[in-house]
């Protein structure tokens, strides 16, 4: 770094974080000096808020070390955090709802109590509103659910700069403008440089590349719970930020080159647009294909799945289905599986309708169904009807699959399924869409990996809950996703 | 919706500030409230009168503390399904040990009043569902209860008679205290600095802690204040009655929730108003038999017709507050 002498506020050292067998942090390196804004930008998970949870004291890293001010700190927690001055703006709001702004000021300075506290929280949090986002409307009265999310940001990125006992020398910004309108972000991003000038420090996390590469002093790239890359702004350009957050190496193409031609001839099996598209770009599957749905997570995706699961019973003018529709949750334990059940009735309870015997659930077609596919894709259980339970994280999820594709629905929504599954199943998953594309069935594969979609016939990147790329099978490279996924300056 | 001036909005600190439909829906437990003294008055209008409100708002008392400890513990997003038998439990004790012998009656008192704290610890502790928990201590309560008082009686202490009897001029004892009680929970909740600590525990338990506060000491601190006016509703209650039964709180579980839902609050996200629970309470006691009375509606049908109220009162919430999203 240039400025090797300079007053170091925070640092870590190879500092680890594995949530089961995922590696969020792996070993990494950070530091923040006084004075300055670090950038710091990474596709899909790879450990940026993360890092800053460690960084807040909310999260405890498994190994490495962290030193603020100098001073190695041991037991770090969120109180030891705020009393050294590092703040934090999380991602998801955290604004109490039911409160007002003042009392949601009150809830971050623990020496906001005593005769008229309520008027001190609120003047300090609207002196902070007029200096960042002058004209900003928000009263300290407001109840937060009445603000619209655009104000609820802003009451959050002030409350992070209101100061009464604790120093202010650190404030983490993740995602700060995601809910910002254009003024109000270019408001925010000069007063961050204002805050700068004036000796405290920020990192700023953003997946507007163009606003990290004008705020920021300095800019840090992850990539699967590593730094790949450290250098002063002035260093990276737009293609060089995309290069460094994409593939070190270039993936080889792997798996059987697929005819590369749409299969426009087929009849189309689902046609929508995402509620917040303004253009006429629209999603187009046929039949037999396999379609990507990419970009950052949390930007429409999984909406427009559930959109079209809901479209597939009741046609609305967005959106319309022709065929019947299976949906494979990503979110495995909350919506996918019966926890209480065996793995024959997990897979059975999307065709019941096939599996009956009168009014009763037929055991023996249920059973049958069941061997069937566990023959099929290799569920590992010595007993079809043993609980859903004892299967392997990557045996349940092959479950749900046998669900979808053991019933009627032609076609399939994925919603980014193969999350914390080891990389054998993957293989065998991957194989076994590749196969029931070819009789007929269309899938709608939402994923977070960007490596999944080379399984693609055709990708349509979303950003903020629009379609904003449309890539066919011989145009997909990564960079091209990344450059997609993250926005240009404004 | 833009906030609109509103006339003498200045005056009341408590109204600046909102929209009319917030106005509205703040107001909505006092429109009940209005609407069934409305009807009294139009039945009976000899009830509407220093001694008849004494009377018809006597079991007011009881009703409005058991209320706002539930409301206590609904903040946090639990739900006390013992305050019921919690409430005829600390009757028993009131009517035989505090009336025989005072300072170990108190002492009784107290340790019912840790209980509920360690419940509060346990289901933090633990992650326990609070339904499951204080259903289970209903009947630990009611047992106690059983076992101190096996047939209806007791006495209640002289001072504790001589208080609820007491006859202020011109208001009527139960509504100076129905204020008192909202007056001191709406300042303790909605005006401290650590009661706003207490709603967010409801509103956003990561956001309180990951600001450094300790979620099991707020819900502790709910408990204990359900413990608290849980015993100050037993204690109300044989001070009107004279003596005790070991059945006579078990209405009061559902009854406090209704007030609480009644005055405006919410079952989850730490929305509640202790001046609306009060006067849901209120709502709730006139509703019970005076009006029905007053109807000439029999006995046996004024249960069914309380109910029917308590849906009237809450379909009307759920359609302002619909329009409010």
């Amino acid at each position: 770094m240039a400025e090797a002498g300079a007053n170091i506020i925070v640092r870590l050292d190879g500092v680890e974080k594995h949530f089961g067998a995922v590696r969020a942090l792996d070993g990494v390196d950070f530091a923040v000096h006084a004075g300055e804004c670090v950038g710091l930008v990474g596709h899909n998970g790879a450990g940026k808020s993360t890092l800053m949870h460690v960084l807040a004291g909310t999260l405890t890293p498994d190994s490495g070390a962290i030193a603020i001010g100098g001073a190695s700190q041991s037991g770090y927690s969120v109180v030891l955090a705020q009393g050294l001055g590092i703040r934090c703006v999380f991602q998801e709001l955290s604004l109490c709802p039911n409160l007002t702004v003042a009392e949601n000021a009150r809830i971050n300075h623990a020496a906001l109590k005593g005769l008229g506290w309520r008027r001190r929280a609120g003047d300090l949090i609207l002196a902070r509103l007029d200096e960042i986002f002058p004209g900003h409307g928000i009263g300290a009265g407001d109840i937060v659910r009445d603000l619209s999310i655009g104000k609820r940001q802003m009451v959050e990125v002030a409350r992070a700069f209101t100061v009464t006992d604790d120093p202010l020398r650190l404030v983490i910004l993740d995602e700060p403008t995601s809910s910002l309108d254009s003024h109000t972000a270019g408001q925010l991003l000069s007063f961050v440089r204002r805050v700068v000038a004036g000796g405290a420090s920020c990192v700023l996390i953003s997946h507007l590349l163009g606003e990290v590469l004008e705020n920021s002093d300095r800019i840090v790239v992850m990539r699967d719970g590593k730094v790949v890359a450290a250098d002063t702004a002035a260093a990276f350009d737009r293609d060089k930020l995309v290069t460094a957050m994409g593939a070190a190496g270039k993936h080889a193409r792997a798996g059987a080159e697929r005819a590369s031609e749409r299969h426009s001839a087929a009849p189309v099996r689902i046609r929508a647009r995402p509620e917040r598209q303004l253009d006429d770009a629209e999603l187009v599957a046929h039949e037999g294909e396999v379609i990507g749905l990419a970009g950052l997570s949390g930007h429409g995706q999984t909406e427009l799945l559930l959109q079209i699961f809901k479209g597939a019973s009741r046609r609305t003018d967005r959106i319309e289905v022709t065929a019947p529709v299976a949906l494979i949750a990503g979110d495995r334990q909350a919506d996918g599986i019966f926890p209480l059940w065996s793995i024959a009735e997990n897979i059975g309870i999307r065709s019941i309708a096939r599996l009956r015997d009168g009014i009763l659930i037929s055991r023996a077609r249920e059973d049958e169904l069941a061997a069937t596919w566990r023959e099929k894709i290799n569920i590992r259980t010595p007993d079809i009807r043993n609980n859903i339970l004892s299967l392997s994280g990557g045996n349940q999820q092959k479950a749900l699959f046998a669900r979808a594709l053991g019933s009627d629905a032609r076609i399939v929504l994925m919603d980014d399924p193969m999350r914390g599954v080891d990389i054998g199943t993957k293989r065998e998953v991957y194989e076994l869409i590749r196969a029931e594309a070819q009789s007929g069935r269309t899938f709608l594969w939402y994923t977070t990996e960007t490596d999944e979609l080379e399984n693609c016939d055709h990708v349509y990147v979303f950003r903020n809950g629009r379609i904003v790329a449309d890539l066919g099978r011989g145009e997909l490279t990564e960079e091209k996703v990344i450059q997609s996924s993250f926005q240009a300056a404004g | 919706m833009a906030s609109l001036p509103l006339a003498g909005s200045a005056r009341l600190p408590i109204l600046a500030g909102m929209t009319p439909r917030r106005l509205l829906r703040a107001l909505l437990p006092a429109l009940s409230l209005s609407l069934i003294l409305i009807g009294i008055a139009w039945l009976n209008p000899r009830a509407i009168s220093y001694f008849g409100f004494t009377l018809m708002l006597n079991l007011a008392i009881p009703i409005a503390l058991a209320t706002i400890a539930q409301m206590f513990v609904i903040t946090g997003n639990d739900l006390d399904l013992s305050i019921g038998t919690f409430v005829g439990f600390v009757g028993c004790v009131t009517a035989t040990w505090l009336h025989d012998a005072p300072l170990f009656g108190a002492l009784v008192l107290l340790v019912s009043i840790g209980a509920y704290a360690a419940l509060g610890a346990l289901i933090h502790v633990r992650k326990l569902p609070s339904i499951v928990v204080t259903l289970g201590m209903s009947f630990v309560w009611q047992g106690l209860a059983i076992l101190l008082l096996p047939k209806p009686g007791g006495k209640a202490p002289d001072w504790l008679l001589q208080l609820m009897s007491f006859k202020p001029p011109w208001v009527p004892f139960p509504i100076i205290a129905a204020v008192v009680i909202a007056v001191v929970a709406h300042i303790g909740l909605m005006r401290t600095s650590y009661g706003a600590i207490l709603r967010g525990s409801g509103g956003n338990p990561i956001a309180i802690s990951r600001a450094g506060w300790s979620l099991l000491k707020t819900k502790v601190t709910m408990f204990t204040l359900a413990g608290i006016f849980g015993v100050l509703s037993g204690m109300a209650l044989i001070g009107i009655t004279t003596s005790a039964d070991a059945n006579i709180g078990n209405g009061y579980t559902l009854l406090s929730i209704a007030g609480v839902i009644l005055g405006g609050g919410e079952f989850v996200g730490g929305r509640v108003s202790p001046i609306g629970a009060v006067i849901g309470a209120l709502t709730l006691a006139l509703a019970a038999s005076p009006l029905l009375t007053f109807m000439h509606i029999p006995p046996d049908w004024q249960v069914g017709a309380n109910g029917a109220i308590l849906i009237i009162v809450l379909a009307a919430r759920a359609l302002i507050s619909r329009r409010e999203g």
